[in-house]
């Protein structure tokens, strides 16, 4: 069979020039192998791809803005007089909590990110690669950690605007957005491993919304737990949300709530120990 | 063996619930050569190719690639391999420099250097004007350069190839083979696992004919073919009344069925010359000259080898018989 690929006229396709087998042999022999990159430098490149994903859909950042900006003001408007008297009142007390509450939601887009990925062919050949393996997974929460800042900002411009005034300035601001950031880096594993696991996208956000809901509303981010039915209480007081909630809201008031920090940084440690393993497990077995 | 394989696998099993997708596979494949794996939709190859290229693990027997085995030394095969799979394993919602520079980056490639592998590459595969352009708006045989252009950023030892012309038109799958021969050319291995029987003959040196999960034949494509015969004569005569004594006469001489065809003026007959092509020949002018003898006139004769097609059919109905 003789290749026809100099044909004339008849290509509508300009960018579909012939290979050029000369300059690809060229390309291929005495090429020098480079040494494998680090855990670090893998990691980054991956944090690289997720922000040029961001880049070229830039419609998915619309989670870590608009959807903050309506948290902020629905909840300060529809609560605010009833449960504090005025709004003015309690934004001081539900911003750092909604926005713990939005960012820890945010978080879920990871696994259906994870999900999507795996249905298309280049999941594979990111697993072939001879690099260090939980590389592709970080990658994934870097590019998120850039969106939890990017929605911390915006939530707390719209606080500010609307009365929010942090008794703890800019450093007791930027130390709740760091915890806040840390919890959720390590959170997030627990989305990688539901994004492996799940078949679908559609379950992987069912099952995603089963876990948030009630993790994110049953805390102390709204109100005072002092007023909820004793068992209930039991669960809130120690819900990973309620004392993060409390290390931001305090640290963003100035104060130093050392006991929360530590409980939060504790939760993180262990969700990033379990789910970071189960997550990792599943990658290779996949 | 003095040279080490490039694949060898024993007793390969992959099972997916109730199914045997791949059912105790044994391939031997020199280094330097294009090896085809060839079979029908849901046969095993694609399972097979993953197991090699450590994605998913065997549940029976073992695999080694260049002597490291895909399970216990599985990052060190990650380093010979490269994979391109059915469907474009890039990431279309980027451009085609970016998922080139990501790549060359992942596989230790400095920044500049990365830059500079991914622009020769692209131009070498034509295309450099598509370059900025996301891989998701690229055609079919683009989407298939990029995703082979991906699999050489670094030379690979051996490159799996998973159906690299599925959907492709006819000019983009020429196109595709140039690149495959050029790769080879270079002393990279090659398996190619394929549906199209063509393609396999076009570039594979060596063939494993895959059927639900096993290797149901194997060999060079003159030993596959000759399995089935050397050869198959055919013929057209001028006198239609004449076909059925040329038929007679052809099976008396050739000890084979004689196809008659829908044209009624030709036939055609296996011959099997021995396993020999030179054999087919010897005994096809022999039935030439008895039918000349008797009278009968042949106005056009071709003797050719059976194609792939011939063989795989010949093949998997045998099965189906035995089975």
């Amino acid at each position: 069979m003789t290749t026809t690929t100099d044909r004339t006229g008849s290509s509508e396709d300009t960018a579909l020039a012939t290979p050029d087998a000369e300059t690809l042999a060229a390309l291929l022999v005495g090429q020098k192998r480079p040494p494998r990159p680090s855990a670090l430098s893998a990691s980054l490149t991956f944090g690289w791809r997720a922000m040029l994903k961001i880049k070229h859909v830039p419609e998915q950042l619309f989670d870590v803005t608009a959807f903050p900006i309506m948290m902020v003001l629905m909840y300060t408007y529809l609560f605010g007089g009833a449960l504090a008297g005025s709004t003015q009142e309690y934004i001081q007390f539900l911003l750092p909590g909604i926005l713990v509450m939005s960012v820890v939601m945010i978080t879920m887009y990871t696994g259906v990110a994870v999900n999507t990925d795996i249905t298309k062919g280049v999941f594979d050949r990111f697993r072939t690669l001879p690099i260090w393996r939980p590389a592709a997974m970080v990658g994934y929460l870097l590019g998120d950690v850039l969106r939890y800042v990017l929605a911390s900002a915006v939530m707390l411009t719209v606080g500010m605007i609307i009365g929010y005034r942090p008794d703890g300035g800019p450093l007791g601001v930027l130390a709740g957005v760091a915890l806040l950031v840390v919890f959720s880096f390590a959170f997030s594993w627990i989305w990688t491993m539901f994004g492996l696991m799940l078949r679908t996208e559609k379950s992987v956000m069912g099952v995603s919304m089963m876990v948030i809901f009630p993790l994110t509303f049953l805390s102390n981010v709204f109100v005072d737990p002092g007023t909820m039915p004793g068992w209930l209480q039991v669960f809130v007081n120690n819900s990973p949300v309620t004392h993060l909630a409390s290390a931001v809201r305090e640290l963003m008031a100035g104060a130093w709530p050392a006991a929360e920090i530590a409980w939060s940084l504790g939760w993180s440690a262990l969700f990033l120990v379990v789910f970071g393993s189960v997550t990792m497990r599943l990658y290779n077995r996949k | 063996m003095t040279t080490e394989l490039a694949i060898e696998t024993n007793g390969l099993v992959k099972i997916f619930g109730e199914n045997r997708a791949v059912d105790g596979v044994d391939l031997a494949v020199a280094p330097g050569t294009v090896y085809g794996v060839l079979g029908p939709n849901g046969a095993g190859k694609t399972t097979t190719v993953r197991m090699l290229a450590t994605l998913l693990r065997p549940d029976g027997g073992e695999a080694r690639v260049f002597g490291k085995d895909v399970v216990k030394d599985a990052d060190a095969v990650r380093g010979l391999v490269s994979l391109t799979g059915q469907y474009a394993s890039v990431d279309e919602d980027l451009t085609g420099t970016e998922n080139l520079v990501l790549l060359a980056r992942l596989l230790g490639h400095a920044r500049p250097a990365a830059r500079t592998r991914a622009d020769q590459l692209l131009e070498a595969f034509g295309l450099s004007e598509a370059a900025g352009k996301q891989v998701k708006n690229y055609s079919g045989g683009m989407r298939r350069r990029i995703d082979i252009a991906a699999s050489i950023l670094n030379t690979p030892q051996l490159l799996f190839l998973d159906e690299p012309t599925t959907g492709l038109d006819p000019r983009s799958r020429n196109q595709v083979w140039d690149i495959v021969r050029a790769v080879v050319a270079q002393g990279t291995t090659v398996m190619l696992t394929t549906q199209y029987l063509d393609e396999a003959d076009q570039l594979a040196s060596r063939i494993a004919v895959i059927d639900h999960g096993k290797v149901i034949a194997e060999g060079t494509k003159g030993e596959l073919k000759a399995s089935v015969g050397a050869g198959s004569v055919h013929l057209r005569l001028r006198e239609a009344e004449q076909r059925p004594e040329a038929e007679r006469v052809l099976s008396a001489a050739l000890d084979a069925t004689v196809q008659l065809d829908p044209d009624p003026v030709a036939l055609t007959a296996r011959v099997n010359g021995h396993g020999t092509e030179q054999g087919a020949a010897e005994q096809a002018a022999r039935a030439l000259a008895e039918l000349a003898r008797r009278g009968i006139t042949v106005d056009n004769f071709s003797l050719g080898q059976p194609s792939l097609d011939e063989v795989f059919l010949a093949l998997t109905d045998r099965k189906g018989v035995a089975a």
